[in-house]
């Protein structure tokens, strides 16, 4: 149980690691450059040198702030971002902790976190920070509704709100009977083949839509492009971190990044399978059971980790290939999309998963 | 996999925060003792692009913030009241469901009149 949080401790910040090097070299081949190339072979050191540097760096506290909101806005971020990896499941039989309320608590944290950006702006005593905090409050929240819809077509599906146990009913090692489309009147039972038929998202095929709604409403809450404009600094300089300098500013850099991988993986996790293999067994060719191992062994653990770290960073990637397609939105745009787009569509799609429910049943 | 839950569940959330909070302790502390401490006027005036302070940050911000978090407190509550509904949702069947949307469409009804009210006008 532990070990997964010492896995996630170790793993978190090496994805920042990875992550903002990968970023880097992605917006490079977008935009036709090479991108960091002089910290050792291809700049794969390159992030190493920026840690160091900013650990060198002074910890500047403006006179105008509020001194403790100012000191302590880092702490509540990355704590609220950090913690939140508690519930999730790594593999079969690896997981933190076995809440029960692992999705409401999950929503409840990333709810904290605003209280984090608000204190940043609100004690930095800055016009661009006070505006960008402003701004991402108002963004965050807005679109914590449409999350909040898209993750409650899941958990009326999977009627539980344990990460783990959504986890397990999507593969070869259901504890129930999986049918394909969800639809036991087509009397196509899956369980044995698993892959990717047992999916949440095929298993309820409106789940996809809900899926792309998640995956939008995600970008948001990480203040991630085309949704950064609490921190565009084309008009805001750096929005809400300002006035952050060194470590303190790296913290909230790797609670961004942190933040990205938290909504990847639980995209993962929801909608797409977990740590379930997306290969189906076909007759005698064994592939689900091939590339899958019995939950509890070491076999299970790799190939799970495998498997769910793999979807989470595919998600990753889409999210930085979106940052350097889409321009930014303008702040009515964003609110627009917020509550009259994606809102309806995510109560629409709640209500036909509803419906789709009861046909399965 | 988990099929009884215990108070003890909840201790590595509570393990994770500790964990959270040591890490950054010790970044401070590293930071606080390699970093340099220089003061001066200009430098802990608050940026503004370089150019004189003007005034304070704390002016009156636009309404429209206020009323946005105001209406996430409504949506929220109802989204949240909504998940225990959704675990059962196998077991209420119809019924539920009916209920469900009898009052979902109460508060949708309440959304048209925030939407006809311009409340989500930006432009204004």
């Amino acid at each position: 149980m532990y070990a997964t949080l010492i896995i996630f401790l170790l793993m978190v910040p090496g994805f920042v690691v990875v992550g903002v090097y990968l970023e880097r070299k992605i917006s490079a081949f977008i935009q036709d450059r090479m991108g960091p190339m002089e910290v050792g072979k291809w700049g794969l050191l390159q992030l190493i040198a920026d840690l160091l540097k900013l650990l060198q760096k002074e910890d500047i506290v403006p006179k105008a702030a509020d001194k403790w909101l100012f000191l302590g806005a880092p702490f509540v971020i990355f704590a609220a971002v950090f913690a939140a990896y508690a519930v999730l499941p790594l593999a079969p039989g690896l997981s933190g902790s076995g809440a029960a309320v692992g999705v409401f608590y999950l929503l409840t944290i990333v709810s904290v976190d605003v209280i984090g950006i608000l204190m940043a702006g609100w004690g930095s005593n800055n016009k661009y920070a006070l505006f960008g905090a402003m701004r991402s409050g108002a963004q965050i929240i807005s679109y914590e509704i449409p999350l909040g819809l898209s993750i409650l077509c899941v958990v009326m599906l999977n009627q539980t709100l344990d990460l783990q146990a959504i986890s397990f009913q999507q593969g070869i090692y259901s504890p129930e009977p999986v049918y394909l489309f969800g639809l036991k009147d087509l009397g196509v039972d899956v369980t044995q083949m698993g892959g990717f038929l047992s999916w949440n998202i095929v298993r309820n095929p409106f789940l996809f839509l809900a899926y792309i709604v998640f995956f939008i409403a995600s970008l948001a809450e990480c203040n991630r492009a085309p949704f950064d404009l609490p921190e565009g600094e084309s008009e805001l300089v750096g929005g809400f971190h300002t006035e952050y300098s060194g470590m303190r500013y790296a913290l909230l850099m790797l609670s961004e990044y942190g933040m990205m991988l938290l909504v990847s993986l639980l995209g993962a996790i929801l909608f797409l399978g977990s740590w379930n293999t997306p290969l189906p067994n076909i007759g005698p060719l064994r592939l689900a059971d091939w590339t899958s191992g019995e939950p509890g062994t070491w076999l299970g653990y790799l190939t799970g980790a495998f498997w769910l770290l793999t979807k989470a960073l595919l998600a990753v990637l889409v999210q930085m290939w979106v940052r350097w397609t889409l321009p930014r939105l303008r702040v009515d745009q964003l609110m627009f999309l917020g509550w009259k787009v994606l809102t309806p569509v995510g109560l629409v799609l709640f209500f036909v998963s509803g419906v789709w429910r009861l046909l399965g049943v | 996999m988990n099929t009884t839950y215990l108070p003890s569940d909840f201790l590595p959330i509570i393990v994770q925060f500790v964990l959270a909070a040591a890490f950054i302790v010790v970044t401070m502390i590293v930071t606080h003792r390699i970093g340099p401490i220089r003061k001066s006027k200009k430098k802990d005036d608050p940026f503004e692009c370089g150019i004189e302070v003007v005034g304070d940050a704390r002016t009156p911000i636009s309404v429209k913030y206020f009323l946005v978090a105001i209406l996430f407190v409504l949506f929220d509550v109802e989204v949240i009241f909504m998940y225990p509904w959704a675990v059962n949702f196998k077991k209420l069947g119809m019924l539920g469901f009916v209920e469900m949307v009898l009052f979902m469409t109460l508060l949708l009804a309440g959304f048209y009149y925030i939407i006809r009210k311009g409340v989500l006008k930006w432009e204004e």
